[in-house]
């Protein structure tokens, strides 16, 4: 982590910046520091760089040539689109062109017919349910960000959201993607049809980080919105028997349209700042929704809350109505916000495991902030496994934040040891890009470069994001021996 | 064979540069241009590495057959929300994932490529590399389990693979409606934007057949609500199977069968020939001879694709062909997966 000043190439820019004006207005190019400053980070704001120049363009045509000026000159480029991404993929190149897609923001078609919505990179997610609202559709993907984050951010992450246990992720939810190709080439990835031919190359550029293509224009997919949704929220005295409680769920044969748990200091912090009615003596709650028709929610609320208590659930709220509904909903939406009310920073990590490692997982995280000395509340999509533990700390103590990284870090490698991943939906950005050695192997990190370079030979567009070079996995491996043992020596290694 | 045995005929086959059929049951030969090269068999890489049904995950060795799979699944009440069509006995999994088939619960369930979740594949050099893993959500790394679905054995012989499952509907209802084709489109997509539980749907000869799956409560309010006539539990078990497998009266006889991917929404399309629709409106089948160059161009027309299917001979290609740009891009990928192009050449494309 750390910022480091820009040592920006003034010869450099100045011939980029012009290259730039040769075709673009004066408003679309960005150059002085004041201007350029904005752009220095994303969502994950211990990372910074000032971008040596920020394009902003109108129009497709603008977005081809500023692809095939950079190409020409070798400038590397990274595109943008809210900039809420948590991971730092956004993070600028001090040495390159930031692209910024944030003036991309029309919804191009909507067609309630064939339930699909034409929209722009720069749309809202939350943007894009509320214009087909009156059509009784929505985008059913929803991380906690929807109502800044852009459709063409969710592509480039595949981000989930609170349902997609149920309803699946971006690339579940996405027909098309246009875009163009570093080298300025228009590109079409699926289409209108449920598939397309050759390989599905939609489904390798849907969460590839912004490092094969440059988004365009999104085609979602909408859904019906469901007739009737109820949501219980339970209170465990332990959180293992919550965990154990989200697998009696699963076993019961049902699939809740959303099933979360917050651990005690997460629901102390968000009651504080949303006063949800969230039961503050309980060591974990579950949010467990249901929707559909309104004998199906019924039924299947009876059912749950059947499970939940034979599972050991010490309280369980129905919501009566939607109003209440979105209450209970709101304090897990709000958990990243109500834990920056209560400590200077805080950290975010995105692990997923297997479900039934849960109770262990939690154990070690108690370990960690133990050992670490620091407090760690979490919040968890419960369903699909996906873990967000928030660490708190002080970024103006340079030790809390060494200490915050090392404690990140061995969580993210206990996911990968209990046999899930190092991110579920934040994305590697230049965040994970170490662990990312952890996760894979040299051999797949080889073809993951491989694939770049089919798409992106000069490696011009978002360098050093995603994949670590594996001269990079050398030095990580060779830093990360701890009390003289490779960590996990069972994982590959170079 | 073992892995390892795979692994060193893919070396030893790469070195002398001979092309590999890849093959499990053989069950899909037709699918896709005419298999060439010397037999691999993958059957003997088989069995089920990891089941846990709470998780909601399977993890399955390619040699797998889908009918033991499903047999398993079935004894948790759980499904491959796909469906997948087996085309006969020997179906293995690893087939039906390069295959990249679905069936008719794909509209409201998914795809193949919806539920993979992470695969283990060997490549052209015969290294084994593992993408993805057994987790629901997990974006390190490209995407590349998914790019495996349908991609015919040219990327790599897809060795393991785990995929997420769904419970198994609680209650299905068949109904039969007398509806011209027109009509009919209308109608699925209408339906389908109303919160409706349908899972499959066929439209053939002026009779539409729609199937509702999920709670008891949902699917009675909604046979309800749609009409129609109900149809007897075991006759729609085994028109959907006729459906799925293509051993309904519609796929007999020798005239090309093309598979027409369209916007469920487009119009009846004016082809010579017979057409069967599934997935409300987005699968269309026909039996015709028109030519190769006029079926394609009215399915781009119409904002799809079109495959030729099942035919005596594919001398226009089995699949639609792709753009200059699109085309670069799957030779290159082809190449940085299997550089000495043995793995199922021609298979997908001639020219690689």
């Amino acid at each position: 982590m750390g910022s480091a000043l820009p040592e920006i190439d003034f010869q450099r820019q100045k011939q980029v910046a012009e290259a730039l004006r040769a075709f673009l207005p004066e408003r679309c190019v960005l150059w002085a520091r004041e201007d350029t400053q904005p752009y220095e980070c994303d969502g994950l704001t211990a990372y910074r760089r000032v971008p040596m120049v920020v394009a902003l363009p109108e129009t497709e045509a603008q977005v081809q040539r500023i692809l095939r000026t950079c190409h020409a000159l070798g400038v590397p480029v990274v595109p943008r689109g809210a900039g809420t991404g948590l991971s730092g993929g956004a993070l600028p190149p001090g040495d390159g062109v930031l692209l910024s897609l944030a003036k991309f923001m029309r919804v191009l078609r909507i067609d309630p017919l064939a339930r699909i919505a034409v929209v722009q990179p720069g749309v809202r997610n939350a943007a894009i349910s509320d214009v087909v609202a009156p059509f009784d559709l929505y985008y059913a993907p929803d991380p906690s960000s929807q109502i800044a984050c852009s459709i063409g951010g969710n592509v480039a992450e595949n981000s989930g959201g609170v349902h997609c246990l149920k309803y699946g992720l971006t690339v579940h939810n996405v027909l098309r993607v246009r875009g163009y190709t570093i080298e300025g080439e228009p590109v079409d990835f699926g289409s209108e049809a449920l598939d397309s031919a050759g390989y599905d190359l939609l489904a390798l550029a849907i969460g590839s980080e912004g490092l094969l293509a440059v988004t365009t224009e999104v085609t979602v997919k909408l859904l019906p919105r469901p007739e009737a949704a109820r949501v219980i929220m339970a209170s465990f005295d332990d959180v293992e028997k919550a965990g154990d409680a989200v697998a009696a769920v699963i076993a019961a044969g049902i699939v809740p349209a959303g099933l979360e748990m917050m651990d005690k200091p997460a629901t102390a912090a968000v009651e504080q700042f949303v006063h949800a009615g969230y039961d503050l003596d309980a060591a974990a709650i579950l949010l467990c929704e249901s929707d559909g028709s309104a004998a199906e929610v019924e039924d299947e609320i009876a059912r749950m809350e059947q499970v939940l208590k034979a599972a050991g659930a010490t309280r369980c709220t129905v919501s009566r109505n939607d109003a209440e509904r979105l209450r209970f909903w709101s304090g897990r939406k709000a958990a990243f916000p109500a834990v920056g009310r209560i400590s200077p920073d805080y950290y975010c990590m995105d692990g997923t495991i297997p479900k039934k490692r849960l109770g262990e997982v939690l154990n070690f995280i108690g370990a960690m902030e133990r050992k670490y000395g620091l407090r760690c509340p979490n919040v968890f999509h419960a369903g699909d496994g996906n873990l967000h533990p928030l660490i708190l700390f002080d970024a103006n103590d340079p030790d809390q934040l060494r200490r915050t990284e090392e404690f990140a870090a061995e969580v993210l490698e206990k996911c990968v040891e209990v046999g899930g991943t190092i991110t579920g939906e934040h994305g590697v950005g230049v965040e994970k890009i170490d662990q990312m050695c952890v996760q894979f192997g040299a051999a797949e990190l080889d073809m993951f470069h491989a694939i770049k370079r089919v798409f992106d030979a000069k490696g011009l567009l978002n360098p050093g994001k995603a994949v670590p070079a594996l001269s990079r996995c050398a030095e990580f491996g060779r830093k990360h021996v701890k009390a003289g043992q490779l960590g996990h020596a069972g994982l590959p290694r170079f | 064979m073992t892995l390892e045995n795979i692994q060193e005929r893919i070396r030893e086959a790469a070195g002398r540069g001979a092309a590999l059929c890849i093959r499990g049951g053989g069950s899909k030969d037709f699918y896709g241009n005419a298999p060439r090269g010397e037999i691999l068999d993958t059957r003997t890489h088989a069995g089920v590495v990891d089941y846990e049904p709470t998780e909601l995950v399977m993890t399955v060795r390619c040699g797998t057959l889908l009918a033991d799979i499903q047999e398993i699944l079935d004894a948790k009440k759980q499904i491959l929300a796909f469906e997948p069509p087996h085309f006969g006995a020997g179906a293995t999994l690893g087939g039906c994932v390069a295959a990249g088939l679905s069936g008719p619960r794909r509209a409201s369930a998914g795809s193949v490529r919806d539920a993979m979740l992470g695969a283990k594949i060997l490549d052209g050099r015969g290294q084994l590399l593992s993408f993805g893993g057994q987790v629901m959500k997990n974006v390190a790394g490209y995407d590349v389990s998914r790019l495996l679905a349908g991609s015919l054995g040219t990327l790599g012989v897809i060795v393991e693979v785990s995929l997420k499952l769904l419970p198994r509907p609680p209650e299905e209802r068949t109904l039969k409606f007398e509806l011209l084709q027109a009509k009919a489109l209308e109608s699925l997509n209408r339906w389908a934007a109303r919160p409706l539980p349908v899972s499959a749907s066929a439209w053939r000869d002026g009779e539409l057949s729609l199937r509702l799956s999920g709670a008891a409560s949902a699917v009675r309010a909604a046979a309800d609500k749609l009409g129609g006539e109900a149809v007897a539990q075991e006759e729609a078990a085994r028109f959907w199977e006729g459906i799925r497998e293509q051993s309904a009266p519609f796929f007999a006889g020798d005239a090309p069968l093309w598979r027409l991917s369209l916007p469920s929404q487009a119009p009846a399309l004016a082809l010579p020939g017979e057409q069967l629709l599934e997935w409300g409106g987005a699968l269309r089948w026909l039996r015709s001879r028109a030519e190769a160059q006029t079926i394609r161009a009215a399915a781009a027309q119409a904002g799809g694709h079109a495959t030729l299917f099942r035919a005596t001979q594919k001398s226009q290609g089995a699949f639609a062909p792709l753009t200059p740009v699109l085309a670069r891009l799957h030779r290159d990928l082809k190449r940085a997966f299997d550089p000495a192009g043995i793995l199922n050449p021609g298979r997908m494309y001639p020219e690689f």
